[in-house]
């Protein structure tokens, strides 16, 4: 008896090593698969990725229910927790159905059915991530992102940058909007660049930062307190020759009178575009004497 | 008692003679067709689906959806899901409870050999076993399946998600057949190979804690195979080496002198029917019996032969 109890005692410990040596290794793949690949969004509603995979039990009726096949579950193979639905925004975008489908189908709630309006959804945030790549930075008019978006003029605006190349032009650049952006992928679906999109979507976790609580926007704190809370700078004053001033867009010491209007002069772009008046203009009147010169425009 | 003199044959080759090919297969080519006609009801519904608007069955078997109104769900998966700390919503848990009371009552490993897909692979594992007469292999003690369960259970605490799920088999390969099997293939080829090479029926009878769960769902089942004719048994063995869970018949065929009940109450028994199939003898038949019901007077005896 002692001698089949003692058998089973040590079998039971082997079994039990063997299985818990097995299941560190899953758990420890468990833990890696919760880094979702950044490329793979999840369906509208879906909870942070640690709780979606404690309750999503992988049944696929979310996609069954997709109108526009746009999700899928993950297979052996893709880098995505196995059996887990997302979709892939280059490919296929969310189509941001009214009724949201996919999360009434949810039988688990890995979908959130407090989601109502498909606007609240928050799959992922488009991230600009190419500048190089995105045309609008070079200067090029696009705004093929910010034409297809849903949640036009909220989720992506456009922002004027001046275009330092051509010194006169403005760059109509795309700026996302994380308290509008549904992150349904239309941007980057529809993004204009070959291959990878310029614009992507990509999981919250990753895509936006931890803010900077500690800094204070004067502009801000204006707005709240109703007046400046810095006392106006003292104008600047220099003792300069007579009959010179200081032009700190670059011409250095300057006779005085030169300098029409400090506050748009000191702006180089803006500067150039001053309407050239004949009578104060050191410049011919003739515009193509200035754009002949050597080192002119 | 006849003296066994059939041996060599396979199994099942006497009750072929006895009763026919069809009769002698009956409860298998049910079966096959129940896996077979679950899993095709799943594949074809969204083809059915877009010419009549009208969804047969959706999802698939961790949690579904039938006729666009019943919701079942793996009570499993969603026990998983409960130690992963989300509590699921109504329709889940409705689910489950549809489920759980149907292999209560019908048997818990029904679903290892009347639904799961991989039992198909298992089943054939072994009869290529039995036909090339392969013996032995290495051992794995029984009673793993009960610690993978509990592991399972522990990871889904611990890890905060179904981490079962990422590996499991059995919805992976039902999963791959209906949404895309991606590299599945390559789980269904090993598990072909552990119960060919390794060790008879090793996946299921050793390993996988989905049956390992469903067989204590299933403990007091209203539907058993019952070895009502024993006294006719004549010993040939077909039943034990057909058995998926050999360990399960002994008693109930062979305890009448102890005074052990013909019912093979063991959880661990599936179902399957196929011990009924392959006894030339017709010892074997479905029963009901009343769930709870103690069977034999010995019967906390034998529980040591039971897992």
């Amino acid at each position: 008896m002692d001698k089949k109890r003692r058998k089973f005692v040590g079998d039971s410990l082997k079994t039990a090593s063997a299985v818990g040596l097995g299941s560190l290794v899953m758990g420890l793949y468990a833990r890696q698969s919760r880094a979702i690949a950044a490329q793979a969004i999840r369906p509208p509603g879906a909870l942070v990725e640690d709780d979606f995979l404690g309750a999503c039990v992988r049944c696929g009726l979310c996609v069954r229910d997709c109108p526009w096949d746009t999700l899928k579950l993950a297979q052996l193979g893709d880098f995505v927790a196995l059996g887990t639905p997302y979709f892939t925004a280059r490919k296929t975008p969310c189509e941001m159905c009214e009724d949201i489908p996919c999360v009434v189908a949810c039988p688990t709630g890995a979908l959130d059915h407090r989601l109502a309006n498909i606007n609240d959804a928050r799959m992922g945030l488009a991230v600009v991530i190419d500048e190089e790549g995105c045309i609008a930075f070079q200067g090029l008019r696009c705004e093929v992102c910010f034409n297809v978006c849903p949640v036009q003029g909220k989720a992506i605006t456009i922002d004027t940058m001046s275009n330092t190349r051509t010194g006169m032009h403005a760059k109509f650049i795309p700026v996302v909007h994380s308290s509008d952006c549904t992150g349904c992928g239309k941007c980057e679906q529809a993004c204009i660049v070959d291959g990878e999109s310029a614009i992507k979507i990509m999981p919250i976790k990753l895509a936006a930062s931890g803010g900077s609580p500690h800094y204070r926007m004067g502009w801000e704190e204006k707005e709240k307190a109703g007046k400046s809370l810095v006392a106006p700078d003292a104008e600047h004053k220099y003792n300069l020759p007579e009959g010179l001033e200081y032009d700190h867009a670059g011409k250095g010491l300057i006779k005085k009178g030169l300098i029409k209007n400090k506050e748009t002069l000191n702006d180089p772009v803006n500067k150039l575009r001053q309407p050239k008046k004949s009578n104060s203009s050191p410049f011919s009147s003739n515009p193509l004497d200035t754009l002949n010169q050597k080192g002119g425009l | 008692m006849v003296a066994n003199t059939k041996i060599g044959l396979l199994p099942g080759k006497e009750a072929i003679q006895a009763k026919g090919w069809l009769k002698a297969h009956k409860w298998l080519i049910l079966r096959r067709l129940s896996q077979i006609t679950i899993l095709g009801l799943f594949i074809i519904s969204p083809w059915i689906a877009k010419e009549t608007e009208i969804w047969l069955i959706k999802g698939n078997l961790a949690s579904s959806l039938v006729l666009d109104i019943l919701p079942l769900t793996d009570p499993y998966v969603l026990i998983q899901s409960l130690f992963a700390g989300t509590i699921p919503i109504f329709t889940g848990i409705l689910g489950a409870f549809i489920v759980a009371l149907f292999y209560f009552l019908i048997g818990g490993r029904v679903y290892c050999s009347w639904v799961c897909p991989i039992n198909i692979v298992t089943d054939i594992a072994a009869w290529l076993r039995s036909q090339l007469k392969l013996k032995g292999g290495t051992q794995i003690n029984k009673n793993t399946r009960f610690w993978v369960l509990g592991f399972t259970l522990l990871l889904a605490l611990i890890t905060g998600t179904i981490a079962w799920e990422l590996i499991n088999p059995v919805s992976m390969v039902f999963r791959g057949a209906i949404f895309g099997m991606g590299l599945a293939w390559g789980v269904i080829i090993a598990i072909f190979i552990l119960d060919f090479i390794v060790s008879r029926r090793v996946w299921c009878g050793s390993i996988c804690p989905v049956g390992t769960f469903y067989s204590l769902l299933g403990k007091q089942s209203i539907l058993r195979v019952n070895a009502h004719q024993r006294e006719q048994c004549d010993d040939c063995m077909d039943c034990f080496l057909v058995c998926p869970e050999q360990q399960v018949i002994k008693t109930p065929l062979n305890g009448a002198s102890k005074g052990f009940h013909s019912f093979i109450d063991s959880s661990q028994c599936t179902n399957c029917g196929r011990c009924i199939d392959v006894c030339a003898e017709d010892v074997f038949r479905f029963e009901t019996r009343i769930p709870f019901k103690k069977n034999t007077i010995q019967n906390l005896d034998n529980k040591h032969l039971e897992n």
